[in-house]
């Protein structure tokens, strides 16, 4: 364990897609325990970042580190200890459309190969409860759930190993309001009682306001703010001014904050 | 602080130190389980006031040891208690069951309703085809010309060279090996009567349907699975465009179209193949060869050979769009229909290739 290290450490990345330059010498520091949301206009490479967070792409230039550990390093066993710290919920949920949500949520546990059935089935059903869903839905295809179940499921399989990092991408999109603000306070009361860093994409306001101890505001292909969402709102650039649009931006500060 | 669990037994006391986190449990998990099951048979307090983190898998694997329920002398906070509370709430859920056995008789009757399943979908296709033919016919404007000529390009055209490779190859071996056999008996001339009538009415029209099959037949399974499970096919219907007019029709029709010339262009290649192997082994001018070709074999075999083509093409478009459309949205479905397509459709060309060799032994044979 790498204590006191940050989360996630971003440094000098640049990214490119053919010949346009999407992120440009960016940083981003997002320390153990935070709730960061990173907000940014329609292709500015949010979704993107995340994949690199993950390791899923790599950045032309740059160091992407997790709990201390640089993810260009070709250490196998390295690279899967530090995946298992951390879970990601993807925007249309990635689960595995062959098994059941039951199976979905054990996948992770049994490929630890250590745990035993019983311990997987406590684990599984404990999850289950966590995001609100009955043992019986455990019977279920992925191609039976609404998109809100969906969403659950897939979040109770990214907390299957009990990460330390939780990605979210578009954790509230295409949720109804009413679902949306249930599955912010779902994630808000995990967050508290389990205590791990998250870093979410979001569009929507409201989970921003509800969610975020912290945001990171992507534009020009860089991170040109970060902070408490007061603080934020308060700076002056185009962007921020457009997109928290003064009123938008107050209603859902004043709704999260009653 | 450790960075490792630790549990240490003092007289009557067990203390735990360190994190009980999955990730922290996994490397000395064997050694740890039996530690707690010993200490949880020989009973005693438990101090948690140690732990610096404790995760539900941590949780879970005290509570077994606890022999599922809390010690009566537990030292923990309130966060911790929380977390055994949440484990005790779940610990009677069973998993769900697995999927009954069924009995071979059940198996095999469900086996056969989906078999007769399939065959009316089959025939209820057909019979949507049909009625678009009809449609089609009543109104000119609406014919899908585009499509039918994108589908005789890729399925027609794009399967040239590979069907050429394969007839060439299989000319020049069934040459080979009847040229060993014809020379013992003198008999060399006959090459022609055996390559001629074996090739251009039963090997052509069949290899190519195998390729076919393979090759477009499960792309087209492929390719309407995708799209059903994209909801695309859901789309074109919204738009009011009939998803057999602009999709299934179009594949038939020019599969129909695009195996008779597949299996001209193939067998005509397989008999230079076989004039080739001819000349090489037995020294057979391929003037001789090609001069006999009519004579051996009657024109008929041809027809037969072309129709059976036809037959084959839209028996293989029909079975792989029927299963493409049957397709559901999971990636299983995918991969489990696209084979039983091109299995079903094989085996459906063979068939009817039975079928046509039973109901035309009388035609096409030459007058010796």
């Amino acid at each position: 364990m790498n204590v006191g290290q940050p989360a996630i450490a971003l440094a000098g990345i640049w990214t490119r897609y053919r010949d346009v330059v999407i992120h440009k010498d960016l940083d981003l520091t997002v320390e153990a325990g935070q709730v960061v949301g990173l907000v940014g206009g329609s292709g500015s490479g949010k979704t993107t970042l995340l994949r690199e967070m993950l390791g899923l792409l790599r950045p032309a230039r740059g160091r992407v580190s997790l709990f201390g550990f640089d993810l260009a390093q070709r250490d196998p066993f390295g690279q899967r200890a530090v995946r298992r710290r951390l879970g990601m919920l993807f925007q249309h949920g990635a689960l595995f459309s062959a098994l059941s949500v039951y199976d979905n949520i054990a996948f992770p546990l049994r490929e630890l190969k250590c745990l035993d059935a019983d311990w997987i089935r406590h684990l599984v059903h404990l999850k289950l409860s966590m995001v609100e869903l009955e043992p019986r839905h455990g019977r279920l295809m992925p191609a039976e759930l609404s998109g809100g179940m969906v969403k659950r499921v897939a979040l109770a399989r990214a907390l299957a190993l009990e990460p330390e990092l939780l990605l979210l991408d578009e954790p509230t999109a295409g949720l109804d309001p009413d679902r949306s603000e249930n599955f912010v306070r779902l994630i808000q009361q995990l967050q508290r009682e389990l205590g791990f860093t998250v870093v979410m994409v979001t569009h929507d306001l409201d989970t921003l306001a509800g969610l975020a101890t912290e945001v990171a505001v992507l534009a020009e292909q860089r991170i040109v703010a970060k902070g408490p969402l007061p603080e934020v709102m308060a700076v002056d650039h185009p962007f921020i001014r457009n997109f928290f649009c003064c009123e938008r931006g107050l209603a859902a500060m004043q709704k999260a904050n009653t | 602080m450790t960075s490792e669990p630790v549990l240490t037994r003092a007289g009557d006391c067990n203390t735990l130190t360190g994190p009980w986190t999955l990730a922290a449990l996994l490397p000395g998990l064997e050694l740890l389980r039996r530690e707690l099951d010993a200490a949880g048979k020989a009973g005693g307090g438990w101090d948690l006031s140690g732990v610096t983190r404790l995760d539900s898998a941590g949780a879970i694997l005290l509570w077994r040891a606890w022999g599922g329920r809390l010690p009566a002398d537990l030292v923990a906070s309130d966060e911790q208690r929380h977390i055994f509370d949440r484990v005790a709430a779940v610990a009677g859920h069973e998993a769900p069951p697995p999927a009954p056995r069924v009995s071979p008789v059940a198996a095999t009757g469900r086996y056969a309703l989906r078999g007769l399943d399939q065959v009316h979908g089959l025939v209820a296709l057909f019979g949507q085809l049909i009625l678009d033919g009809a449609h089609l016919f009543r109104y000119r404007g609406e014919w899908p010309w585009r499509e039918i000529s994108a589908n005789l390009y890729k399925s027609g055209a794009q399967a040239l060279p590979v069907s050429a490779l394969v007839g060439f190859l299989i000319g020049v071996t069934i040459s080979y090996l009847s040229a060993l056999q014809l020379k013992t008996f003198g008999a060399d001339a006959f090459i022609v009567n055996i390559l001629g009538i074996s090739i251009i009415r039963e090997l052509g029209p069949v290899l190519v349907a195998v390729l076919v099959a393979g090759r477009s037949g499960s792309a087209m399974t492929a390719q309407i699975g995708v799209m059903r499970v994209t909801e695309e096919i859901d789309a074109l219907a919204t738009m009011g465009i009939s998803r057999t007019v602009r999709i299934i029709f179009p594949k038939v029709a020019a599969l129909t179209l695009a195996m008779p010339l597949l299996v001209l262009w193939t067998s005509a290649v397989a008999l230079v193949g076989g004039m080739l192997a001819a000349l090489v082994q037995l020294d057979l001018a391929p003037a001789y060869f090609i001069d006999n070709l009519p004579r051996a074999v009657p024109v008929a075999n041809l027809t037969i050979g072309l129709v059976k083509g036809m037959v084959f093409g839209f028996s293989i478009a029909l079975i792989a769009c029927h299963f493409g459309l049957n397709v559901r949205p999971n990636t299983e479905s995918l991969s489990s229909h696209t084979t039983t397509s091109v299995v079903s459709a094989i085996t459906t060309v063979i068939i009817i290739d039975a079928l046509f060799a039973v109901f035309t032994r009388n035609l096409g044979l030459p007058q010796l």
